[in-house]
């Protein structure tokens, strides 16, 4: 394998899986400040076993996504120096920004909720899980700011004298924060991330459920304060599903605009077609110019990109040949436009097109992954509706486990999609992904450092979810009174 | 300042104010980060049994991650701020950055991850993480830093100088030096952050090691201003690199005689000193160069070098803007997390149980 595949495989697999932990951070540490209101507010013990109880597992999670994060800050330089080059004056913003902003908050509040139980007043104490939790969301607007840009390169000018791009001026930047793709994203984004961590709080609490009907409950209460939990979380779980389904389909449509290519490959859609029919399952030909075989939803397709007449593959890649990359309308960004001449004479023979059946069933997945799990969200409810109890066995658990899984692989899914999507482009109609990547790392250093990560990644997924489980079938804890400790001597409520 | 207009080359005023907060981000890194390692690599030194490791990392609990966020808003900084350096540097010194990034992930995991199973075999393993992780980072940063000093090799574009090149006897020197300095300044944090018997045995141990980092950055000091002083045609500053110098040998002693009186907190600010002054005359050494060799036959912006590799004046003029609001505000509530965890603790803080209710 050459250093441009290895390098793309190592971005992959340390992106997924920093972005395994990433979404339960996002919307845990919100759901965790919110239950810890209604025990400052209501002051009842149930409460805050639960804020204890979840706020233990957040932070199981969190550790990892703060340690593979590092990896991705490190990562532009390290395997794709032209492109860091190539965009830094408008990429590297938001990351500089993001760290300056979003990453102190959150690691330092984060650092005062843990260890300031005994330390802080109740309410101020309360604050820190508020602004660690903004500095989540924070830190998404700019990361995916940045990566929007990728998919939609607004703002910016290519300066041939330097041969790089540049942000067009303070307007151009504020182009970049403006991007219509940042503003579908990151509500998507966010949503989906609440889909995960409520079906997380409602399967944990669901498994223990299951496990009181069983066994009967471990401290009086338990019962109660579990079911509170399964229907907060699965409440969360069926709010945050419709949201992701209605900015997903918002999210189409701007899609289609920008880089009309992904949608022809997400549909498998060969020729341009009226009143385009949106396919469950599509097998093309070989060569991959035809459709020959097709379940299909007419009209759906059509009505997801938000026209009438959807470009099949076929004609793009004609329309690229002739004219170069075009938005759905015919139109460039100006990075696009400057960039073409020089694109057109070092790449004569791109093929605008990303492969297809991985555009095609990651697409599918994704859609698919979050539709099981609302359905999950809903038989909960159900199941534990009144005051019965699930049967707990296989089944049950099987299902609060998909709860949170299948959003998660979701996720992961849609990402996909979204990122090889984009290809062959690493910024969309401008820069070829295979010009990005680092000419003086050799391909045996990358897989070095491939395989050094996959080994490092590998052991800590063993021990995170071993430790995940343990916590979550220990149960709520005990929970002593809470208060500021004068006495130097007492001894701290968290040590590590 | 009169040096400075000696400078042969226009420097455009953001391009060497963002050279200057990309120095102040290094060196807020070093400041805060240095204790954490120097902790971390302390473990097992000073940790004689579990509850003793615990006071040892738990000095640094609340703000180890906010520390390292130091390190991440300098690589941010430089992305932003000096594209073509931090894809040239980063790509250039691949394998070395790796083991930075596997010592943090390793390190991150072992503090958070410790309290979470009381069993002794698991405790160690990642007590161990935790030194190691601590240990590869100072030593790497070390090596390369004097890599900076010397000038690395490369074509104007990209490095191109090889990878054992990288360990002559200065950069080890330089490895050596600051694994050493990072471990006295840790020994001061933990004695004024401790009492009772891992206090004294600290401060005593930084005691003694502060000589020893005393001659250690003695010697890298000297080697640097006489074999690579801090001219070149951006700008004379031998004049205040050797102060920096001095001021680096004159805090670590200052440290020595402190921290032997028993006075950790001035202990402690003279470590600090001398690695922030340390540092600075290693930036001033690298300004304009960033750290790479210049074939000062070539134009200059035909180098690898402050100018060609700095980003348009409008990102720097955005990014300054953000830089100038933001900094202090992140230093005001970092402060204050400091202030909330001022208190000293001593075994007796140490919960029995090894699961705490948390
Ligand atoms: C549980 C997760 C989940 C669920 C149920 C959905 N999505 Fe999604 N989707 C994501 C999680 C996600 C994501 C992982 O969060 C992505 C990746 C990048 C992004 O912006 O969000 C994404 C990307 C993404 C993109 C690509 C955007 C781009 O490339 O610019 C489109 C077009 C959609 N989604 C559309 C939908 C539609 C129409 C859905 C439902 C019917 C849907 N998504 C459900
Ligand atoms: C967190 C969610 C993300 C995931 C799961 C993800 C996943 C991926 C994957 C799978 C690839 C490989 C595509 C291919 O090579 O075929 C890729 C490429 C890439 N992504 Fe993302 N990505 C994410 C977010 C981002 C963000 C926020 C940025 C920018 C800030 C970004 C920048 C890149 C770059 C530079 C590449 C180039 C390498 C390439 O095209 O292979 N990604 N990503
Ligand atoms: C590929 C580009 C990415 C880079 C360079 C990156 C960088 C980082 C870094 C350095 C950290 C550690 C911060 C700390 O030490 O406290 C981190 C954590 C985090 N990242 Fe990423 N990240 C990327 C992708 C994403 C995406 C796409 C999102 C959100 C949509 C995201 C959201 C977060 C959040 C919320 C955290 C903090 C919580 C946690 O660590 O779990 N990241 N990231």
């Amino acid at each position: 394998m050459d250093s441009v595949t290895l390098a793309r495989w190592q971005f992959g697999i340390t992106t997924v899986y920093h972005f395994l932990f990433v979404p339960i951070t996002i919307a845990m540490s919100m759901l965790v400040a919110v239950l810890q209101t209604m025990w400052v507010k209501t002051g009842k013990d149930a409460y805050l076993r639960l804020t204890k109880f979840f706020g233990k597992l957040f932070l199981i999670n969190f550790a990892l996504g703060v340690v593979t994060g590092i990896v991705q800050e490190f990562q532009f330089g390290m395997n794709w120096s032209e492109y860091s080059r190539f965009v830094g004056d408008v990429f590297g913003a938001p990351l500089a920004l993001e760290a300056l902003l979003a990453f102190f908050l959150e690691s330092t509040f984060i650092g005062l909720w843990i260890f300031g139980w005994d330390k802080l007043p109740k309410k101020i104490h309360l604050l820190t899980i508020y602004a660690a939790a903004f500095g989540t969301m924070l830190s998404a607007i700019f990361i995916l700011a940045a990566n929007s840009w990728m998919q939609n390169p607004v703002g910016t000018t290519f300066n041939e004298a330097t041969g790089r791009a540049e942000i067009a001026g303070v307007e151009g930047f504020l182009e970049v924060l403006a991007n219509p793709i940042l503003w579908v994203t990151f509500p998507h984004v966010i949503a989906s991330a609440y889909m995960v961590a409520g079906g997380l709080i409602a399967a944990v609490a669901g498994w223990h459920l299951g496990k009181i009907r069983k066994d009967g409950e471990a401290t009086p209460g338990d019962e109660k304060t579990y079911r509170f939990a399964v229907k907060f979380g699965a409440w969360v779980m069926l709010a945050a599903s419709v949201a992701t389904v209605i900015s997903g389909d918002q999210q189409s449509r701007a899609m289609t605009e920008v880089q009309p290519m992904k949608m022809a490959a997400a549909e498998g859609l060969f020729n341009t077609t009226e009143n385009a029919p949106f396919s469950i399952l599509t097998i093309g030909n070989r060569e991959g110019t035809e459709q020959v075989f097709a379940i299909e939803i007419p009209g759906l397709l059509s009505f997801m990109s938000g026209h009438e007449t959807v470009k099949g593959i076929n004609d793009l890649r004609e329309e690229f040949k002739e004219d170069g990359f075009r938005r759905f309308d015919g139109s460039q960004t100006q990075l696009q436009q400057e960039f073409a001449d020089q694109l057109a004479a070092n790449y004569p023979d791109l093929d605008p097109m990303p492969n297809i059946p991985i555009a095609y069933w990651t697409f599918r997945l994704m859609m698919g992954f979050g539709f099981v799990g609302i359905g999950l969200s809903i038989l909960t409810l159900w199941l534990v509706r009144k005051d019965k109890l699930p049967k707990p066995g296989l089944p049950w658990t099987v299902a609060m486990f998909a709860m949170p899984l299948l959003p998660l692989f979701g996720i992961s899914f849609g990402w996909i999609f979204t990122e090889m999507g984009r290809q062959p482009w690493v910024v969309a109609g401008v820069l070829p992904t295979a010009s990005g990547v680092s000419p003086t790392v050799s391909a045996g250093t990358v897989l070095f450092s491939l395989i050094t990560f996959t080994l490092i990644y590998g052991g800590l997924a063993v021990l995170e979810v071993w430790l995940f489980l343990k916590y979550a079938k220990k149960g709520l804890p005990e929970v002593a009174p809470v208060e500021v400790q004068t006495d130097p001597d007492a001894p701290l409520t968290f040590a590590y | 300042m009169l040096t400075l207009l000696e400078s042969t080359v226009a420097v455009p005023t953001l391009t060497w104010v963002w050279f200057l907060l990309v120095a102040v981000l290094w060196l807020g890194y070093f400041f805060l980060e240095g204790f954490d390692y120097g902790v971390a690599m302390l473990i097992p030194v000073l940790g004689k049994n579990e509850k003793d490791k615990r006071v040892i990392v738990n000095t640094i609990g609340p703000v180890w991650d906010g520390n390292e966020v130091w390190l991440l808003t300098a690589g941010g900084a430089m992305f932003a701020a000096f594209p073509g350096w931090y894809a040239s540097l980063f790509s250039g010194l691949y394998v070395p950055l790796l083991l930075v990034l596997v010592g943090l992930i390793l390190r991150g995991v072992a503090f958070e991850y410790r309290s979470k199973h009381p069993d002794t075999a698991y405790r160690t393993m990642l007590d161990w993480f935790a030194t190691i992780g601590s240990f590869l980072p100072s030593l790497v940063f070390g090596v390369g830093f004097a890599n900076f000093i010397i000038g690395l090799a490369n074509d104007g574009l990209h490095f191109n100088g090889s990878f054992f090149g990288l360990f002559g006897p200065f950069a080890l020197l330089g490895g050596v030096m600051l694994v050493v300095l990072f471990l006295v300044h840790g020994a001061a944090f933990i004695a004024l952050k401790t009492k009772g018997h891992i206090h004294d045995n600290a401060e005593s141990l930084g005691a003694k090691g502060a000589w020893l980092a005393a001659a250690l950055v003695a010697l890298f000091v000297i080697c640097q201003n006489i074999f690579w002083p801090a001219k070149s045609e951006f700008g004379d500053f031998t004049v205040f690199a050797w102060i920096a110098g001095i001021v680096s040998i004159l805090a670590i002693l200052g440290a020595a005689i402190a921290l032997n009186k028993g006075r950790d907190g001035w202990g402690f600010l003279g470590t600090g000193v001398s690695i922030v002054a340390l540092f600075a005359g290693v930036f001033l050494k690298m300004y304009g160069n960033l750290g790479f060799a210049q074939d000062e036959s070539i134009a200059v912006t035909e180098r690898l070098n402050m100018i060609s590799a700095a980003s348009s004046p409008t990102t720097l003029t955005i990014m300054t803007w953000a830089a100038v609001i933001f900094v202090p505000i992140v230093i005001a509530y970092q402060s204050w997390s400091y202030w909330v965890f001022h208190k000293r603790i001593s075994t007796k803080n140490i919960p029995d149980e090894v699961e705490t209710a948390y």
